[in-house]
């Protein structure tokens, strides 16, 4: 098999963060900052990943506005000729290290939203004063005129907010609203049963992002992603396994996706110790899952293989204890009723937000699975 | 696209060589357009200053083809940039 070059790069500049919101993406155990990899270190990676064919940088975290050295990694990058994209919850954004962002290069800012209202938005983020904050963040970067994206991510606490979520887009001046509909990795995975959404919920949100697309059509351009335990057929993961991007945490440790660590056989290469292009092109983890060759059925048969390549390596490995089973979301799995089923209890639940705690605190106990 | 319009890239939206794969690409947020030798020609005769017209015209001459065929490729290629707001059109 011929492996094509990656496209993109999630750089996981940091573990920290202001916030502690229930469903971060980030690994239950988390870098401390005295593992993250210094500024030279990300500088080389930035050029290993430029040589390799990486086109596009998305500087993450954590909070990537938490390292001191923000500005300093975007010249970089863009100097080994990266689209530079900052993602942030503009938490540690001040107009002054904004303007050193945008002197250094800085092509484009996803600013996330946990609410559309302090309330909803603070209880959230687990961060008084955070929205406050992040409005103000949002009028220096229209002010600058730096490209936005607004990244909104829905559950079953603020799916009713989406209306107004997609007028603060346009009211801030973004181009593009991403409406993600939570992923159950990560601190989401303990979080289902206050986050799940339910199924007339998340129908409603396929019908208003279907109405704002069409009525902002040429003004703001809406990314939507469904939620999936409600639907029949996977999503392509990273645009398959080992195909089109790669995650390289603030340890330097090299994913093939950013929950890929919860797969517990594959062993994960450092760039501290081999080149980026040898951790893409020759190593166990990367090719564990690329193309087709390790399904089994449904997927090896399925016509649909080539398109979402069997769905999410994380989900099946959560939810039906084998990474190269069909992703439960599918409906050709023989788990997906039980998921459908399970999905709906997760709905019907009560429980208060786990937030996710800091780098190097104790991980809250994990609740017992239904 | 009217012939006196001036379409520019805007902020966050550049052509870049990509050398690995020998491709010029359009890189935007979070999407990256590879672009065939025709796009090519026509992204790299906007320049935001120049119309619509004067672009089609300078096409037409380069490579010898009828106006009309340029001016209808060149508004499709361009009105589906703009659609995804990968490109800005001033009247």
């Amino acid at each position: 098999m011929t492996v094509p070059p990656p496209i993109a790069m999630l750089a996981e500049l940091t573990h920290r963060c202001p916030l502690s919101c229930p469903y971060c993406s980030n690994p239950v155990e988390l870098a401390r900052a005295e593992t993250e990899l210094a500024t030279e270190d990300w500088v080389r990676v930035f050029r290993e990943a430029a040589d390799l064919g990486v086109l596009q940088l998305h500087l993450s975290g954590g909070e990537p506005a938490s390292r001191r050295d923000l500005t300093d990694l975007v010249r970089a990058a863009r100097e080994a000729g990266l689209y530079t994209n900052l993602i942030s919850s503009g938490i540690g954004l001040t107009e002054a290290r904004l303007a050193e962002l945008d002197a250094a290069g800085l092509d484009h800012i996803q600013l996330s939203l946990q609410g559309t209202d302090a309330g909803m938005a603070d209880e959230i983020g687990g961060y008084r004063g955070g929205f406050v904050r992040k409005m103000q963040v949002a009028g220096w970067i229209k002010a600058i005129g730096f490209p936005l994206t607004l990244n909104t991510v829905l559950h079953r606490r603020n799916l009713h907010q989406l209306p107004r979520a997609l007028e603060m887009a346009e009211e801030m001046g973004a181009r593009r609203v991403e409406v993600a509909t939570v992923q159950f990795h990560g601190w989401a995975l303990r979080n289902r049963d206050a986050l799940m959404p339910t199924r007339e919920q998340a129908k409603e949100a396929t019908r208003i992002v279907a109405e704002a697309r069409v009525r902002l059509k040429g003004r703001l351009v809406v990314d939507y992603v469904p939620a999936d335990y409600h639907s029949d057929y996977p999503k392509r993961c990273m645009g398959g396994w080992g195909s089109t991007g790669l995650n390289v945490a603030p340890d330097g440790t090299v994913l093939p996706c950013h929950a890929a660590q919860t797969i517990p056989h594959l062993t994960f290469e450092n760039v501290r110790h081999r080149p980026l292009a040898d951790i893409w092109y020759r190593s166990s983890a990367f090719d564990a899952y690329r193309g087709t060759g390790w399904m089994a059925e449904p997927c090896r048969s399925c016509d649909r293989r080539e398109k979402d390549f069997g769905g999410c390596r994380c989900q099946a490995m959560a939810l039906a204890g084998d990474a190269g089973a069909a992703d439960p979301v599918c409906v050709k799995s023989p788990h997906h009723a039980a998921l459908q089923a399970r999905a709906a209890a997760h709905a019907a639940a009560t429980a208060p937000l786990i937030h996710r705690t800091a780098p190097g605190r104790p991980v809250p106990a994990e609740p017992v699975v239904g | 696209m009217d012939a006196a319009a001036i379409p520019a890239l805007p902020r966050g939206v550049r052509l870049h060589f990509d050398r690995v794969r020998g491709d010029w690409v359009l890189l935007a947020p979070e999407r990256t357009v590879t672009l065939d030798a025709v796009g090519q020609a026509i992204l790299s005769e906007v320049d935001g200053k120049r119309s619509f017209g004067e672009i089609t015209a300078a096409l037409a001459a380069k490579f010898a083809a009828p106006r009309d065929q340029i001016a209808a490729d060149s508004a499709a290629f361009l009105g589906a940039l703009r659609d995804r707001l990968f490109l800005e059109v001033r009247p």
